[in-house]
């Protein structure tokens, strides 16, 4: 009997100049039974992406398929002619792509692009493909279904043009959804939303799946099977259980031990004091900061409110928050690059100028910044030895053979051969290049790093080892970091103090152990039931929770008055909340909270009934309601 | 978006003040004494010295600028020295042809030409595609002065089928004027289209790199759906600004056609106005081409801005 | 926790699980046969540029001939073969074209250079510095842009009268203009790279970071609009000799060479067509390398489509 899809023995290759094939992916095989979800894991590189679109007999350009075969129902698509071939995409075979924003056309509605495939594949007329993604939009809980397909994709936030994504795979009804990395560019509250979302879509329609990601967390939640891929190969493969539970193969191995834990407190290892670690190195006092110029004393579009700051010698301060609560524009602020509002700056207890360019040379030198993108950030024309011999000369007058000795200690430091000196980045890869970036921070000799995203856009198992470099980094140097990041179990595992940020304004800081243990802010809280377990089931659990039904269904709004995180707060009171500005309390000595509720009742929270206010319906029915009022 | 379309209008009217000063400085620099010029060799400093005064050419050069700006924006470009005649009355007729010139060519070569650079796009690589890219390739290459002449040379030497001169009369019937435009007309044309169909396919074969046209693709769209609505759409801008630079071409820099077939348009009228060095007449067809440039500009500028979703439709 | 033991493992990890490179080596620019005949073709020209009037069989001016108007392959008596028969004055066409690559050729090359170093530097002044001074140049540029090419040298020539500096100038200030625009855009694009900003958060200086950071990234697109500009100034030039207002007689120069044997077409004379087709041979030689450097990147997907 054959499968519903079956890769067998597939090969693809590249073609040097002189026509010599390189060989991408070397004869890979699985097979992928009807109503199962299979997973595609590894790193970039493995061949994993490759593989999935070879799915629809398509190859990116300047690729080929030398060998095997891929059968739909038995019948090997790749010897198809091109016009069956073209039949089959979109039809049977549907596929999502890692990045909506890109893949949708700016210029066509959302509905079009949407029941495209239905119509042209001629499954559905124009009026019923309508009604089915209407029906699609519904299942996925997508806000305001009926108007939503005359929508621009501009005009939708990217969480929700991800789940549009899978209603446009899934509108003409595939024997096999595919997809790319749905979830990696999303902050953790919208991967668990969009993760549910897919979940019960695919068990709604019953079709098949292949989900490539890096994720193995992710991974559990979903598939039925996996297959591990490195370098073009299968490495390993089996059930879900058999292979998180029972990892056979060391790569498999390697790529469980780089998966994020849980934050918790405790996770994050104290260095010695060998450095003096209670001068107070950089600090923000009510500083307000936003862009779009400055008009009667506030930014046009401001994007942090009054925050207080502090970052001791040889500290790493993690900051935290979802994308667009102001994280990264903190950094540029310190680093003068985006001049505040309002508030002061100090630098070893001197105010600094909010502007970079009334910044002293030492000043300058004392705080780098190290950018998210190595890729933008260093310039592509220069080579390695002379990114990091320029700060080396600007800021320490070190010339010639000085300057070149310091070069070669700095790769060591970062862990690169000294022979990257005279290559330039493009013939880098990701992670050596985010060495490279943080290696011409480090080469001013700074007091302070501002570390933007620097592992974002990373592998687990390559973003795991830089984390560790700025553990050794911090120890060998004493150096401080502020490390900004979306990710709290990465932040969580090396920072000694973390500060939580939520639509521009702080809601929780302190030592890293108090800000993961109890009492938590509601949203910290939230965070940290978001990252996603390695263990079967972990998806559903959560969803159980309280504070996801109301966190995850709401999106963040800015807000001049009360508390920024009302409206997705499970015990937020209403009448004061959304009126007046939290009050910051202090549990422990330097742990801060704004929060309307008493300590005690927000360590209780696990224990407060069921109770959603302020109108949130769907998940709190009446009694729910009424008990709160009670309360 | 109404904010961008009036910002497009006002930067466009700035560089049309900048464009007043430009042709008029450089007007100015052109030799000889306009009295000179005008009354002849045997005008008496008298009657040179009043000339001047009567035109207020014994002012200062600023504000000769303004009066002759206030004139222009009145409508009164002024007189011809030739014959004292005004210049709108010279302009108009000129105007005319130059106009009926350019519309017939751009009525034709646009949509040729959009036509044959999505085509070369839709089958890239194609003999189609190739000889395309290569044949307009060839045409851009090559001095339009010498298109022009090959043209003379197959269709009236060889052919003799069309006259080498153009010709327009009012009392021509249809034939008559459309085979005397016939040579012009098809220079232009082949020159015109040359360049918009290459930038057509160039435009379009740009955003074919991008991850949505990867998407549609995958979704087993067709070639032509791919090229006409998901590539095109989002093309319409860089389109658009090409046309409208060819017809801006074919309002002003048409000189070496007009010369080669004699044609009566605005700027021979111009060249004309140079050498005899009637610099009201120079400065009011200069005005115009560049008015002309501009406002084209904007246009295009304002049919990209409303053709792009993002700026139609705020969030 | 046993750290030690943890990182060991590590190291024994990444000796078999290398990190894998992020994409395939870039290939090199490599030339199409198309691309390769191009660079023979302006290979040869820029050599006549040099050595032209010293491979030429006769004098530019020489009026040797016996007729004028001479057929391809023609003999003189006393002098010899005139490969591509004689003009309106009795002169050897082939060496005057050869006589006259040192004209169009090399003033346009000399105009282009001098349009890249004054608009690069506007362009780029602008990009980086902002502001007012952007504005301002912005305008000023869009009117010169407004102006038509041909119109605005005519004026100038007329103007200052026609010589071979003059006309350098007045093509470089023309084309000045849209290398500007090309410059400019280039430019705004790298300012807003990481990289410069990174060089501003350190304190470099403007000139720092216009040429280590900004030029060289610049360089290679520039350099292909070089290409462009190059095909444009020719045709330029020739365009101000057909009209009479470009290089004079009796110098060589392509344009002015078709003009003048114009006439010679109605005898069925060829005398026209061989200097325009030394014009074309170049443009269309420097547009087959811009081609073939440039218009790669877009086809590739479009060659995916069924």
């Amino acid at each position: 009997m054959s499968e519903l899809f079956e890769i067998d023995n597939l090969q693809i290759q590249a073609r040097k100049e002189d026509g010599t094939p390189i060989p991408i992916v070397k004869g890979v095989s699985f097979k992928v039974k009807a109503g199962q979800v299979v997973a595609l894991i590894g790193e970039s590189g493995s061949g994993k992406s490759t593989i999935s679109m070879a799915t629809m007999a398509y190859c990116r350009p300047g690729l080929e398929f030398p060998g095997g075969e891929v059968r739909l129902h038995g019948k090997n698509i790749l010897a198809m002619d091109p016009q069956d071939q073209r039949a089959i995409r979109g039809n049977n075979v549907a596929y999502l792509a890692q990045s909506a924003a890109a893949t949708f056309n700016p210029a066509i509605t959302i509905g079009e692009q949407v029941t495209e495939a239905a119509v042209l594949h001629g499954t559905l007329n124009q009026e019923d493909a309508n009604k089915r993604a209407v029906a699609l939009y519904h299942a996925l809980e997508l806000p305001d279904p009926e108007r939503l397909g005359r929508r621009y994709p501009h005009q939708v936030s990217g969480g929700q043009l991800q789940r549009l994504m899978a209603a446009m795979a899934l509108v003409s009804s595939p024997d096999l959804l595919v997809l790319d990395e749905p979830t990696t560019a999303l902050d953790v509250t919208t991967q668990i939303e969009v993760l549910k979302a897919f979940k019960k879509v695919i068990r709604e329609e019953g079709s098949a799946a292949i989900y490539v990601t890096h994720d193995l967390a992710v991974v559990a939640q979903v598939a039925d099977h996996i297959v591990v891929l490195y370098s073009g190969e299968v490495q390993e493969q089996g059930p879900t259980e058999q292979i998180i539970n029972n990892p056979k193969h060391p790569y498999t191995k390697r790529l469980m031990a780089a998966v994020k834990p849980t934050p918790i407190a405790g996770m994050s290892e104290l260095v010695d004091d060998r450095f003096d670690r209670d001068k107070p190195n950089i600090e923000v006092r009510n500083m307000t900061a936003g862009y779009g110029g400055i008009v009667d004393g506030k930014p046009v579009i401001t994007v942090l409110r009054d925050i207080n700051v502090k970052i001791k010698n040889s500290h790493v301060v993690g900051v935290i928050g979802e994308s667009g609560c102001g994280k990264s524009t903190l950094a540029r602020v310190m680093a003068g690059l985006l001049p505040a509002a309002k508030g002061e700056i100090f630098l070893d207890g001197k105010e600094l100028a909010p502007d970079l360019k009334d910044r002293s040379r030492e000043e300058l030198q004392k705080v780098q910044f190290v950018y998210q993108m190595a890729d933008t950030a260093l310039n592509p024309r220069q080579q390695i030895g002379d990114i990091l011999g320029r700060p080396i000369e600007f800021y320490r007058g070190l010339k010639g053979k000085q300057r070149r000795e310091e070069v070669a200690k700095l790769l060591q430091l970062v862990e690169l051969p000294i022979e990257f000196e005279t290559r330039y980045p493009s013939e880098l890869s990701g992670g050596q290049k985010q060495r490279v970036n943080m290696a011409r921070a480090l080469a001013a000799e700074p007091e302070v790093m501002l570390c933007d995203e620097v592992t974002s856009a990373l592998d687990s198992i390559v973003s795991s080892n830089v984390i560790k470099l700025l553990q050794k980094l911090r120890d060998k140097t004493g150096v401080s970091f502020v490390f900004i990041s979306h990710d709290l179990s990465t932040v969580g595992s090396f920072a000694d103090e973390i500060v939580v940020l939520y639509a521009g304004r702080v809601v929780e800081q302190g030592p890293v152990d108090q800000v993961l243990s109890p009492p938590y802010h509601p949203y910290t809280r939230l965070l940290i039931s978001s990252v996603p377990e390695l263990r079967v089931g972990w998806l559903e659990e959560t969803m159980q929770k309280r504070e996801m039904a109301v966190g995850i269904a709401r999106g963040v709004e800015i807000t001049d008055t009360g508390c920024p995180f009302y409206n997705r707060c499970p015990i937020a009171i209403e009448g004061t909340c959304n009126v007046e500005t939290a009050p910051t309390q202090e549990p422990h000595p330097d742990h801060f909270i704004s929060c309307h509720r008493t300590m005690e009742e927000i360590t209780e929270a696990e224990n407060i009934p069921q109770k959603v206010l302020h109108g949130f319906e769907k998940a709190a029915p009446e009694g729910d309601k009424a008990a709160a009022a009670a309360h | 978006m109404q904010r961008m379309v009036i910002e497009r209008i006002l930067i466009g009217i700035v560089t049309l003040w900048v464009v007043s000063v430009l042709v008029f400085v450089m007007t100015s620099m052109l030799p000889g004494d306009v009295a000179q010029i005008v009354l002849g060799q045997s005008a008496t400093p008298e009657s040179l010295a009043a000339y001047r005064a009567e035109r207020g050419l014994d002012q200062p050069r600023v504000f000769q600028y303004f009066a002759w700006l206030g004139n222009m924006l009145t409508g009164d470009l002024g007189t011809s020295k030739a014959g004292g005649a005004t210049i709108s009355s010279l302009i108009s007729g000129r105007l005319y042809n130059t106009m009926i010139l350019a519309a017939i060519v751009a009525v034709i070569a646009v949509p040729l030409s959009v036509a044959l650079g999505l085509m070369a796009a839709m089958y890239p690589g194609t003999w189609i595609d190739r000889s395309l890219t290569f044949g307009t390739l060839a045409l851009i290459s090559v001095p339009e002065f010498f298109i022009a002449t090959f043209m003379v040379l197959i269709f009236a030497v060889n052919l003799g089928w069309l006259p080498a001169i153009a010709r327009v009369a009012p009392e021509d019937t249809f034939w008559e004027s459309a085979r005397g435009l016939a040579m012009p007309l098809i220079t232009l044309i082949i020159v015109v289209a040359a360049q918009m169909i290459r930038m057509t396919r160039a435009g379009i074969l740009n955003v074919m790199n991008s991850p949505y046209i990867e998407m549609a693709i995958l979704k087993g769209v067709r070639r032509k759906r791919i090229i006409l609505r998901h590539a095109f759409f989002n093309t319409i801008g860089p389109i658009v600004n090409v046309i409208a630079l060819n017809l801006a071409y074919l309002v002003s820099g048409v000189v070496i056609v007009e010369t080669i077939f004699a044609y009566p348009g605005l700027a021979k009228l111009m060249i004309d106005g140079v050498q005899t060095r009637d610099l009201p007449l120079v400065q009011a067809t200069a005005m115009i081409f560049c008015g002309t440039y501009v406002i084209l500009i904007i246009l295009a500028d304002v049919a990209a801005i409303l053709a792009n979703p993002r700026l139609r439709n705020p969030k | 926790m046993s750290d030690t033991t943890q990182s060991k493992d590590d190291d024994q990890d990444k000796t078999i699980y290398d990190e894998l490179p992020d994409a395939p080596p870039k290939k090199k620019l490599k030339l199409t046969w198309t691309g390769k005949l191009g660079v023979v073709i302006v290979a040869f020209w820029v050599i006549m540029v040099v050595i032209g009037p010293w491979v030429a069989p006769f004098d530019e001016a020489d009026i040797i001939a016996d007729d004028s108007y001479m057929g391809v392959m023609s003999v003189t008596e006393g002098e010899g073969l005139h490969v591509f028969g004689t003009d309106y004055l009795e002169r050897d066409i082939l060496s005057r074209i050869l006589w006259g690559a040192r004209m169009t050729v090399g003033i346009a090359f000399l105009a282009t250079l001098l349009a890249y170093a004054m608009g690069v530097t506007a362009g780029i002044a602008a990009a980086v510095k902002g502001g007012w001074i952007d504005m301002v140049l912005s305008r000023v540029n869009d009117a010169i842009l407004s102006l038509p090419t041909i119109m605005l040298g005519l004026l100038i020539v007329v103007a200052l009268g026609s010589s071979i500096p003059i006309l350098i100038g007045t093509a470089a200030i023309i084309y000045a203009s849209s290398v500007f625009r090309i410059a400019r855009a280039y430019g705004q694009e790298i300012m807003v790279m990481d990289y410069v900003e990174s060089a501003q958060a350190r304190g470099e200086t403007i000139w720092w970071i216009i040429f280590r950071e900004v030029l060289p990234n610049a360089a290679m697109p520039l350099a292909t609009d070089f290409g462009l500009r190059l095909v444009f100034v020719v045709l330029f030039i020739s365009s101000l000799s057909f009209l009479g207002l470009g290089i004079q007689p009796p110098a060589a120069d392509w344009g002015s060479m078709v003009r003048q044997n114009l006439e010679g077409m109605q005898y069925g004379s060829l005398a026209p067509v061989w200097p325009a087709l030394a014009i074309a041979s170049f443009t269309i030689a420097i547009n087959l390398i811009v081609d073939d450097i440039s218009a790669k990147s877009g086809g590739d997907l479009a060659k995916k489509m069924i």
